[in-house]
């Protein structure tokens, strides 16, 4: 199933959307099967496995501290793709990549696209590769029918965001507050019509990402958009093995309003 | 999108490989830095500031007792060492701070690895009276304390960063994760020749000076260029801003000295870090290694996307010095000229004293000392205690 179809199928079914995050080799590398297979038994749509780099630009404190400890663990690219390959069979759900530029050039674009698809990853983010330059991979990536996400700031000249959720595959990675990822308290009210411009531009599924942390706001941006993305506060139930609140989050989704 | 115009590449090298936002944030940079770059009046006031503040042109001088020494090319030394706050680091700065201003920027934030750029940010907010967060590896504030506390005499505020090594790069990191969350009022004034486009050309463009003057010098001294030009480079800001003028002249032999502790240029591969394409001392995995330079300004596992782009095309030379030989170029130059240079300018002094005897006494070689060596006796000290 491609990554779109994935998104799309859990829409029609009258809820919305839910991709949790998680720092792939945080607690090690052997928990991996487990974290995925319970997430995927609490029913949500895809989830996106973060890769850790050194030098995480994109990323918040939270998910930073995360990938440090993956690192030490010595994780990387390479390893985590064989982790999942070992039990891709099992994983019925789409898995989305995300990982920076320069793991993937190390990697090579066609080696990286063949290992990656043989790891169950259907979607990928690259989020220091602008769309400009996504032809270093894209021909890679499509040949596995592996979507590439764009980001999309709400905050960027119309033009931009006209472009990159054109550009957009699997669905729209819509950034909902200014910058890097993190669980915020407060989010800015006119956010719906920014939602309703994007779906304008682009037929994909619209999930809001970065800063969201509570059902209550699971449910919110249900109201306007097509899902969500949980990062930061996914990341910090599953290091101290709080499943009862990634629980709460994914119940939330399933109770959103459907507009 | 500027990149599809291929401003800000050199070669395959450069360009600007950033989350979202923080594109939007460097558009507007870019747009700024054209605009004011050869504006008439952002100029006057820039050469004002050169002169009447950090006291420039610098000097270039003959080391004539270090020539002799050497025996062969006329050794001369572009005193970047001399200018206000002890470095190279304030022509850039001055550069982007009269930007910044013109931006209507509240708030200055800086990354230093030496903790000369910060204190020539520090400096300068504290003369515009602008807000200023300077962010430093946490291993390199232990290094440099004296100029953290110079920081802080200066008004800024020093953020010493745990994470990683606790080094330069580090502190970069930092530095664009708060740029992003805090564009709207904040001005990120970088100071090396790295970073995603406009970074390496606005550095380039406001350290060039170096050349412009020392082109005049050497001409008004010896009638014709130099043979060569040598600089130290981590990042790389003083070597493009010496190279900048002589990367025409086919004839000058450009010459970039860096620590064989941190070898990106000689050892690393093209890679993406911080935001833009250059070689990368890195992994097979597409790892950055670590670096273990003695001079807190070298430790950097990338490097300016000019300078990849002038060792790839083959137009510069790139040497590694070791520790003794750098420890060796700083004692003599001390001993025999009075001068005591940064850590990170005795990389190009200790290779001066290799090629220097190579060359004919008809030729001459300027050597960048791009900083002074107050803050660093200490650590030399110690070093030569062991």
């Amino acid at each position: 199933m491609t990554l779109q179809t994935a998104m799309e199928s859990a829409i029609k079914s009258g809820e919305k959307a839910f991709v949790p995050y998680i720092m792939a080799g945080d607690g090690g590398l052997s928990i991996l099967r487990e974290t995925i297979l319970r997430l995927q038994h609490l029913g949500v749509t895809a989830i996106e496995v973060g890769i850790p780099f050194t030098d995480p630009v994109a990323d918040g404190p939270t998910i930073e501290k995360a990938g440090e400890r993956a690192l030490a663990n010595g994780v990387n690219l390479r390893n985590v793709l064989a982790a999942l390959k070992e039990f891709a069979h099992e994983v019925k759900i789409p898995l989305v990549a995300m990982t920076y530029l320069n793991p993937i050039l190390a990697y090579g674009a066609a080696a990286f696209a063949q290992d990656a698809y043989e790891a169950g990853i259907r979607g990928l983010i690259v989020p220091d590769m602008p769309l400009e330059e996504s032809s270093i991979i894209h021909t890679e990536l499509s040949e596995k029918e592996i979507s590439l996400i764009q980001l999309v700031s709400l905050t960027s000249p119309t033009e931009r965001i006209a472009k990159l959720a054109a550009a957009s595959e699997g669905f729209i990675y819509a950034v909902t507050v200014n910058g890097i990822t993190g669980a915020r308290s407060v989010f800015s009210n006119d956010l719906a019509p920014h939602f309703a411009n994007l779906k304008s531009y682009s037929a994909l599924p619209v999930l809001a990402g970065f800063g969201i942390s509570t059902p209550e706001q699971v449910e919110a941006f249900g109201s306007f958009s097509d899902g969500v993305i949980v990062g930061s506060k996914i990341v910090d139930a599953l290091a101290h093995n709080d499943w009862e609140t990634i629980e709460s989050l994914v119940k939330a989704s399933k109770h959103a309003e459907v507009n | 999108m500027k990149a599809t115009e291929k401003r800000g590449y050199f070669g395959e090298f450069g360009g600007s490989s950033v989350p979202s936002d923080l594109q939007n944030v460097l558009d507007i940079l870019e747009e700024n830095f054209y605009r004011y770059k050869d504006d008439e009046e952002f100029n006057r006031e820039l050469n004002y500031y050169f002169e009447e503040y950090v006291g420039r042109k610098s000097p270039l001088y003959f080391a004539e007792n270090l020539t002799k020494q050497c025996g062969g090319a006329k050794i001369y030394l572009k005193r970047e060492d001399l200018n206000h706050t002890g470095s190279h680091k304030i022509n850039n700065v001055l550069g982007q701070i009269l930007l910044a201003k013109r931006m209507g920027a509240k708030r200055v934030i800086a990354e230093t690895g030496a903790g000369q750029h910060g204190v020539a940010t520090a400096t300068v907010c504290a003369m515009f009276g602008i807000d200023c967060t300077i962010y430093m590896g946490a291993e390199d504030t232990k290094r440099q304390s004296l100029n953290v506390f110079r920081m802080e005499l200066l008004g800024a505020k020093v953020v010493a960063v745990e994470k990683g090594q606790g080094r330069l790069k580090d502190a970069v990191d930092e530095a664009f994760a708060d740029l992003v969350k805090n564009y709207e009022h904040t001005f990120y004034l970088l100071g090396s020749a790295v970073g995603p486009h406009p970074f390496p050309s606005m550095v380039k463009h406001f350290q060039s000076v170096i050349s412009k003057e020392s082109k005049k010098q050497h001409l008004a001294k010896e009638g014709k260029l130099p043979a060569a030009v040598l600089a130290c480079v981590g990042g790389g800001s003083n070597a493009i801003g010496a190279f900048a003028e002589y990367i025409d002249e086919h004839n000058v032999r450009l010459i970039d000295v860096e620590p064989d502790q941190a070898p990106t240029l000689t050892e690393g591969r093209p890679g993406n870090l911080h935001g833009f394409r250059c070689i990368v001392l890195q992994d097979e995995e597409g790892t950055p290694l670590p670096t273990y330079s003695i001079a807190a300004g070298l430790d950097y596992p990338g490097v300016g996307p000019e300078h990849s782009y002038l060792k790839t095309s083959g137009r510069a030379e790139y040497v590694t010095v070791t520790n003794e030989e750098v420890l060796e170029g700083f004692q003599t130059l001390s001993k025999v000229e009075g001068i005591i240079p940064a850590l990170e300018s005795a990389h190009a002094v200790a290779y001066a004293l290799t090629l220097a005897p190579a060359l004919s006494a008809e030729d001459s070689i300027i050597v960048n000392i791009s900083g002074r060596g107050d803050k660093d006796v200490e650590q030399v000290f110690a070093m030569l205690k062991k």
